[in-house]
């Protein structure tokens, strides 16, 4: 190497500029993917104050739901992707002789309601075949639920059992819990809503009406909904409530909420699915109002044809 | 060199025993001092036990404070993230730069010695910025969350004071190490410098193990009971399941940052050459930062892949916070870092061939490697889901597209990240193979069995990925993961060993330091970007799967701040602190230049009248 004078090739702009641009460019690039992104927040669940004099079977069984999807962190693991047992799409009445009779089960439970509290308080007494840990097959990697991190009451647990125990189509065994008011789950919300007593009082209380044709509105944000029962299934009716995001309508903003499936309790949604499956154009008497509508989505685009979906579980 | 430098010298070598006689006091004595007073705690258990153990304290608002409108997190987010890039490349720095010493006197060239000593140059001013940063965050810490602090302070005791004493030792022997280069440079001082530089990286080494220690205790308590009473010694607390992977991942990642830093500086320095010899040097400086730092990264996803599975092995809901839950999305931003940083690391290798005569032997493969980078870099950027309109979901018939939705799940990526990281470890051994001209009789035996390797570790990965992934269950999906990283693993051990034997008397090709394209050196700035962004998003990712928590199932965050922000958020800080780092860094490297510029003494002027 010789110590020779060298002609520097950098013209134009100093090089601490370039340096400087340089990065400053490939950092935007990085913020500009993480900003394109979905965003989403991972809130803290909600601290629940339960005032248990007000409780009713079916919004004990709706806490139970909201429980499991949302505080609970159930749904983690119990779900469609294979890292423990779908709860939500299996029948557990079904499975619950099986599981009690298996060689493998340590616990004492003579049923349903006590088969689903045991495996909350001490999940590694029964490990479905193939759900255990990696090299542990009976130990459980399920947390235990009545502590921390998940630290749910027993009032809560139950609330979890009675939705297990009914969702499909099975009685709740729990006992509704008494007393004066619950301190244990507690809460910066307000107390669990009463549940609607119908399918029109249930559309009002979850503000459809402000954007769907339906009832005596005939708000056009979104679909009308007085024909969709000649539309859609009771199921793709549900699907559509319950995740508004797999189809949207040709023609309507996807503005839906999307947390109705964390917010409406079954009975609810179940009335208003009957509902609106039974909501034919021929019922409609305002005609010149369904001809407007079809006006609409005809000169907004194409109908989305939708896939034809089987019936949930 | 003088009377007075060899007096000094041997006064040096005289105070290193002692220094060392400290070190071993502080490492195997004072260990039996804990565990002596240990014993004696068990020994008053009986008084303990009929007392309340001590809970963690239950937080409320006035156990959280403010400054202004601004976030508590923000501002503890930045600090600890400037604090944590600038300690991570002082700490390892050293690393390198001794063994860059000890290759120095091995080789007798004395260019590694001055390499050496000038990536130490660039250390010391961001040394003391590391402590400064680590003060500011210390006192916004117990200023911001002060019961959080004490509870902390509590669990982990005079802890914390051993912290404080090795980081005096570090400041202590940083300083003598780096000034006394020169007083000890030749013949036996040479091996008391060397070890004063081991010295120094078992002190850095220490410190970061013990500071991990508190943030894989807020991940994964250890040491406490289930409503955080201490219950168990100090080295029960510290070592919690994730201790240790924290510790090999870091350690690890830390020195492919460093290197990537002074890359960027070397890069620097390159580009405002005035001379052929100083553009030489600094081509020369630069190759041998991405070396380190490309050498340093290749093993990191594994230890990665090790930590994330002592993750779920701790708790099952914290794994899959952080792959499949809200964080998910994050990953595809990681895809974007990763494949920046191998593609920049790849095309400074390619573009290094120039600079060697025997390169052209190889050149024809670097399309194969481009073209396969590529393809990988978008199979792992392809998201699962979809982001589409009401009129692309009726065209694709869901949010899944039939031929990319397939792409979108983990075996397609773990096949993706294994090739480019073998396809980057081939462009490295193609560099390394260019200025030599193998004379070992074994040599087609050699080159035969490299390419078996690679065939059978490439069908390997694809086939584990393709097979496992899409035609079993789960728990075969996760454990072909495995496989797949040791193929990857096989190949870089036996590259590295089938090398190193072949190259035993090689003839060496001339390389032309210094000819090198000018566009080149902007991978080696590319590079400590995407890595400090890339520190900064794990960072939150590693935060972030403690959710509500500050200490995990033991104290609840009920500050305002206890949600995982969203990515652009995220992102943002990330940014600022990327940005903030940059021009740290900027000012550290002109810090380190100012020595090198004497003025010229001015010449009298005639008095005026």
């Amino acid at each position: 190497m010789t110590s020779t004078e060298f002609k520097n090739e950098n013209t134009g702009l100093p090089i601490i500029v370039k340096v400087m641009g340089f990065s400053l460019s490939l950092v935007l690039v990085f913020t500009l993917v993480a900003n394109i992104l979905p965003q989403v927040e991972g809130q803290a669940p909600e601290e629940m104050k339960i005032d248990l004099n007000a409780l009713t079977m079916d919004s004990y069984i709706a806490m139970g739901e909201e429980i499991f999807r949302g505080k609970g962190g159930c749904t983690v693991c119990h779900n469609n992707m294979g890292r423990a047992p779908d709860i939500l799409a299996m029948d557990m009445s079904a499975t619950i002789d099986e599981r009690l009779t298996d060689a493998n089960y340590k616990g004492g439970a003579k049923d349903l309601q006590a088969y689903l509290y045991e495996s909350m308080v001490d999940p590694s007494l029964y490990v479905v075949a193939g759900y255990g840990k990696k090299g542990a097959e009976h130990e459980s990697p399920m947390p235990v639920i009545n502590k921390a991190p998940t630290d749910l009451s027993e009032v809560e647990m139950n609330a979890i059992i009675a939705f297990i125990q009914t969702k499909d189509g099975g009685e709740a065994t729990v006992a509704l819990p008494t007393g004066v008011v619950a301190t244990e789950p507690k809460s910066a919300k307000a107390d669990i809503p009463k549940p609607a007593a119908n399918a029109e009082q249930a559309l009002k209380k979850y503000t459809c009406t402000a954007c769907h044709a339906i009832l005596d509105s005939s708000a056009a944000v979104g679909p009308k909904l007085s024909d969709v029962g000649e539309r859609l299934s009771p199921a793709q009716i549900r699907e559509s409530i319950l995740n508004p995001a797999a189809v949207i309508a040709a023609g309507f903003p996807p503005i839906m909420p999307a947390n109705l499936v964390d917010t409406m309790m079954v009975n609810e949604l179940e009335m208003i699915v009957a509902f609106l499956a039974k909501q034919k154009a021929a019922d409609v008497m305002d005609t010149d109002s369904q001809e407007s509508n079809l006006t609409q989505s005809g000169a907004s685009g194409p109908v989305v044809e939708r896939p034809t979906k089987p019936e949930q579980q | 060199m003088s009377l007075f430098e060899k007096n000094m010298c041997n006064q040096m070598a005289q105070k290193a025993l002692p220094l060392m006689g400290i070190l071993l006091i502080l490492f195997f004595i004072l260990p039996e001092v804990g565990l002596s007073a240990d014993s004696m705690v068990e020994a008053e258990a009986t008084v303990e036990e009929a007392q309340q153990l001590k809970p963690a304290p239950k937080l409320g608002p006035d156990d959280y404070r403010q400054v202004g409108k601004t976030s508590s997190r923000s501002i503890v987010w930045f600090l600890a993230q400037m604090h944590l890039f600038l300690a991570a490349f002082v700490l390892a720095v050293p690393l390198f730069v001794t063994v860059i010493e000890w290759i120095g006197v091995k080789t007798g060239d004395e260019r590694y010695d001055d390499m050496a000593h000038e990536f130490m140059k660039v250390s010391m001013t961001a040394y003391s910025l590391t402590a400064l940063f680590g003060g500011f965050l210390a006192f916004a810490l117990f200023l911001l969350y002060p019961t959080f602090m004490a509870y902390m302070m509590e669990v982990f005791g005079n802890q914390v004071l051993v912290y404080a004493l090795l980081f005096f030792m570090e400041s202590g022997i940083l300083y003598i190490y780096y000034y006394s280069w020169y007083a000890l440079r030749y013949g036996n001082r040479k091996y008391v410098h060397l070890t004063l530089g081991v010295l120094l990286n078992v002190v850095g080494a220490s410190l970061l193990f013990v500071a991990n220690a508190w943030a894989t205790f807020m991940m994964a308590p250890s040491g406490v009971n289930e409503v955080g009473a201490v219950t168990g010694n100090i080295w029960e607390i510290m070592r919690g399941p994730l201790w240790n992977p924290v510790n090999l991942h870091r350690f690890v990642a830390n020195i492919a940052f460093g290197g990537a830093v002074v890359g960027a500086y070397a890069a620097y320095k390159f580009l405002s050459a005035r001379t052929q010899t100083e553009r030489a040097h600094y081509d020369w400086m630069g190759y041998t930062s991405n070396f380190i730092a490309v050498l340093a990264f290749l093993p990191l996803p594994f230890a990665g892949y090790w930590l994330m599975a002592e993750v779920y092995a701790y708790s099952q809901q914290m794994g899959i916070t952080a792959m499949g839950g809200i964080l998910a999305w994050l990953f595809i931003v990681q895809a974007v870092l990763i494949g920046t940083i191998l593609l920049s690391a790849n095309y400074y290798l390619w573009s290094g061939m120039s600079r060697v005569e025997g390169s052209h032997r190889y050149k024809w493969l670097i399309k194969f490697i481009a073209f396969t980078l590529v393809v990988c870099f978008l199979i792992w950027v392809t998201p699962h889901t979809l982001i589409l309109t009401a009129n692309e979901i009726a065209a694709l018939g869901g949010s899944h597209h039939k031929l990319l939705g397939p792409l979108g799940i983990m075996p397609a990526k773990n096949i993706a990240v294994n090739l480019m990281l073998i396809v980057t470890f081939l462009s490295f051994q193609l560099y390394r193979r260019s200025d030599k001209e193998i004379t070992v009789s074994w040599a087609p035996f050699g080159n035969a069995l490299m390419v078996a390797i690679y065939v059978v570790a490439i069908v390997n990965v694809i086939f584990a990925g393709v097979y496992y992934g899409y035609f079993t269950n789960t728990v075969y999906k996760v454990g072909s993961s495995v496989t797949q990283v040791m193929s990857t693993l096989i190949v870089i051990v036996a590259g590295i060993t089938i090398d190193t034997l072949m190259f035993k008397g090689a003839k060496v090709l001339p390389s032309k330091w210094g000819n090198v394209s000018t566009r080149s050196q902007y991978a080696l700035f590319a590079l400590p970007i995407a890595f400090t962004w890339l520190m900064a998003l794990m960072g939150y990712v590693r935060s972030s799967i403690k959710t509500h928590w500050h200490v995990y199932g033991v104290m609840k965050d009920n500050s305002v701040d206890n949600f995982i922000p969203s990515i652009g958020y995220a992102g943002n800080m990330m940014t600022i602190a990327t940005i903030s780092f940059v021009l740290v860094i900027l000012f550290i490297f002109w810090v380190a230049s100012l020595s090198n510029i004497k003025q010229i003494k001015p010449q009298t002027a005639p008095e005026s009248l």
